[in-house]
């Protein structure tokens, strides 16, 4: 369902792709760099957060077309993990997101397990009723505090180095663990491992008569995105100092979706433009209530009818390159 | 009696069961809406917890408004909503009919946020009482139990209005032309069959089963905006369970699981919101296309 530029485009193209991406990242690596000072820092880092939760989920939307709907399940649980992390065992915060980001690994080997077997429609009914399970087992497991969550989770000093109270410090912290998923989110799509990917998502049975195991790829996929979706969510549990039952709520699995779709699925850039178009949207509307809802709603109608390559993916069908 | 350290009383059991029924008879429809709509149109319906609150809150607008009681509104909220269902397949879901599915269901799912949205800013969290209707108060004495009449009512109104659903698919002409349809669309049209009609009425007839749900739901839990959304996951998990394909298969599950649930609540109370999943889990290890399903 991705709508980028058909995978076996001319190879005179690289050329000019590896061009556009390089500009690509230069301009978003500015902007990460100069927002700080235009805007207001924690809401900043909160959209970087919600861009690599977002970059994450694009991992299997875009490239292996598997439409998860539970992937606040990851997001939330990796938030706890790492907050109980912090809090109660005392771990400095990059050993915490550590933590938080392996158990939501963990979690998505588990529901990818089960899941991957199916496809398409039935593969997000499952990855729902997986995370409204997670999400029970938020509200009652007593680690999580039920309904007031987990306040109050220290910065502490990141490697015993850095103090992440201070702001300026934290900021720069966030940018890079932003960086390097989005960095690293590129590399596992660009390599082997990502064409074979590519390739699924293209004929699955035809990957599976040139004799790879594409369940065993659709599963390592899985997890790697549930990984990245965890290290957002672990690090905005230290961003925000708290971990709490939004974060794991179907409405943020729906967020998320939201975000990769005004972006442009399929496309690198797509889901960070989506996550702040998003954050911003719930920023800025947040006075006028449930019309946020109402609008959101509206924006995927549209998107789903009339704009189905989002923003980066219209842009880089223009100028025929691939972002 | 006791059972891993609770202490299990007999009316705590047979209540337990009632409720579970009870769940069982919403499960029951709403994932039969589900089925019959996928059987026609192949997408998963995700505005569907949204109708079934619209469909609770057109009952309570048919009282409040025009003072037309419950028994208008178990027929007029679901052609209501049925129709309002029906323009949505015409107006979004008709132009999506060529692309991947996935898209019907996130068009779906915009909506549900929509209309969801829309009652949370006028009626807030909070739920609006809708009573009992008078014919249907009290309660019988069982013997070993109380059951109140509205509860019993709800049963066999889930019951009756799921075997006719599943009569009408597989015993009548017009459940023929519709299994027809969902086979080969279009042979189905080559016949001089109007399909498209046949999807939008379809589509239109899925939802008033939700919106039915909705209507009953009303006067035990209070019509709130949140209701669809709080029941919908069940009802997927209820889905997966049964298998897609499967008319029946959507029925019996729907009710087995209520009372499984109920169940749960006596036996082990600190799983029952999770009981459901837990068996998603293990249907999806022993037999990925559900109970029910074809593979």
């Amino acid at each position: 369902m991705t709508a980028t530029v058909d995978a076996s485009a001319a190879t005179d193209s690289t050329g000019r792709n590896r061009k556009a991406n390089l500009i690509a990242f230069a301009v978003m690596a500015l902007l990460v760099a100069i927002a700080p000072f235009v805007a207001y820092p924690f809401f900043v880092m909160q959209a970087l957060c919600f861009a690599l939760f977002a970059c994450a989920f694009n991992l299997l939307i875009g490239y292996v077309n598997l439409l998860s709907l539970g992937h606040a399940m990851f997001l939330g649980l990796a938030s706890y993990v790492c907050a109980h992390a912090a809090k109660v065992w005392g771990l400095e915060p990059v050993s915490a997101i550590l933590v938080g980001t392996v158990a939501s690994a963990a979690l998505g080997l588990i529901v990818g397990a089960l899941a991957i077997r199916s496809s398409g429609i039935y593969f997000a009914m499952i990855t729902v009723a997986f995370s409204q399970m997670v999400y029970f087992f938020c509200v009652e497991a007593p680690f999580t505090h039920g309904e007031d969550g987990i306040q109050g989770v220290p910065q502490g000093l990141a490697l015993g180095l850095f103090s992440l109270s201070n702001p300026w410090i934290l900021y720069v912290f966030v940018a890079i663990v932003f960086l390097f998923g989005f960095l690293a989110i590129q590399r596992i799509v660009n390599s082997p491992f990502g064409e074979i990917l590519k390739a699924i998502r293209e004929n699955e049975p035809r990957v599976i008569s040139l004799g790879y195991r594409a369940t065993l790829y659709k599963l390592a996929a899985f997890t790697l995105s549930a990984a990245f979706a965890g290290l957002a969510g672990a690090t905005k549990a230290i961003v925000a100092q708290n971990a709490s039952l939004t974060d794991v709520a179907f409405a943020m699995s729906g967020e998320v979706v939201l975000m990769t779709l005004v972006g442009g699925m399929g496309t690198f850039y797509g889901p960070v433009v989506g996550a702040v178009i998003v954050v911003s949207m719930q920023n800025y509307l947040a006075q006028f209530g449930e019309w946020v809802t109402v609008i959101q709603g509206v924006v995927f109608v549209a998107c789903v009818l009339a704009f189905r390559r989002g923003i980066v993916g219209e842009l880089a069908a223009r100028a025929k390159v691939t972002l | 009696m006791t059972l891993f350290g609770h202490a299990i009383s007999m009316p705590a059991l047979y209540g337990q069961l009632l409720i579970g029924l009870i769940n069982g008879s919403f499960y029951a429809l709403l994932s039969l809406g589900l089925a019959v709509i996928f059987g026609m149109l192949q997408i998963v319906n995700f505005a569907h917890g949204a109708f079934y609150m619209m469909g609770a809150f057109a009952a309570y607008f048919l009282l409040t408004l025009t003072g037309l009681d419950y028994w208008f509104a178990l027929i007029l909220s679901p052609l209501i909503i049925g129709a309002i269902g029906a323009v949505v397949e015409r107006l979004f879901l008709k132009r999506l009919a060529g692309f991947d599915p996935l898209y019907s269901l996130l068009l779906t799912f915009g909506l549900a946020l929509v209309f969801q949205g829309l009652f949370q800013n006028y009626f807030g969290a909070s739920g609006m009482p809708y009573s009992i209707p008078k014919q249907l108060a009290g309660a019988w004495n069982l013997g070993f139990m109380f059951l109140p009449v509205y509860r019993g009512w709800v049963i066999v109104a889930s019951v009756v209005v799921c075997l006719g659903t599943w009569l009408v698919i597989e015993k009548t002409k017009l459940g023929a032309y519709l299994r027809a349809a969902t086979e080969n669309p279009t042979m189905v049209r080559a016949f001089g069959v109007n399909v498209p009609r046949m999807v939008t009425l379809t589509y239109g007839f899925g939802v008033a089963l939700a919106a039915f749900a909705g209507v009953l739901a009303a006067p035990i839990a209070q019509v709130r905006p949140g209701m669809g959304a709080d029941i919908i996951a069940v009802v997927f998990a209820v889905v997966v369970i049964g298998g897609m394909g499967s008319i029946l298969g959507s029925i019996v599950t729907g009710f087995v699981l209520g009372v499984v649930e109920g169940l749960t609540k006596v036996f082990y109370p600190e799983a029952s919101n999770t009981v459901v999943f837990v068996i998603m889990a293990i249907v999806l290890l022993v037999r990925p296309a559900g109970l029910f399903g074809r593979a």
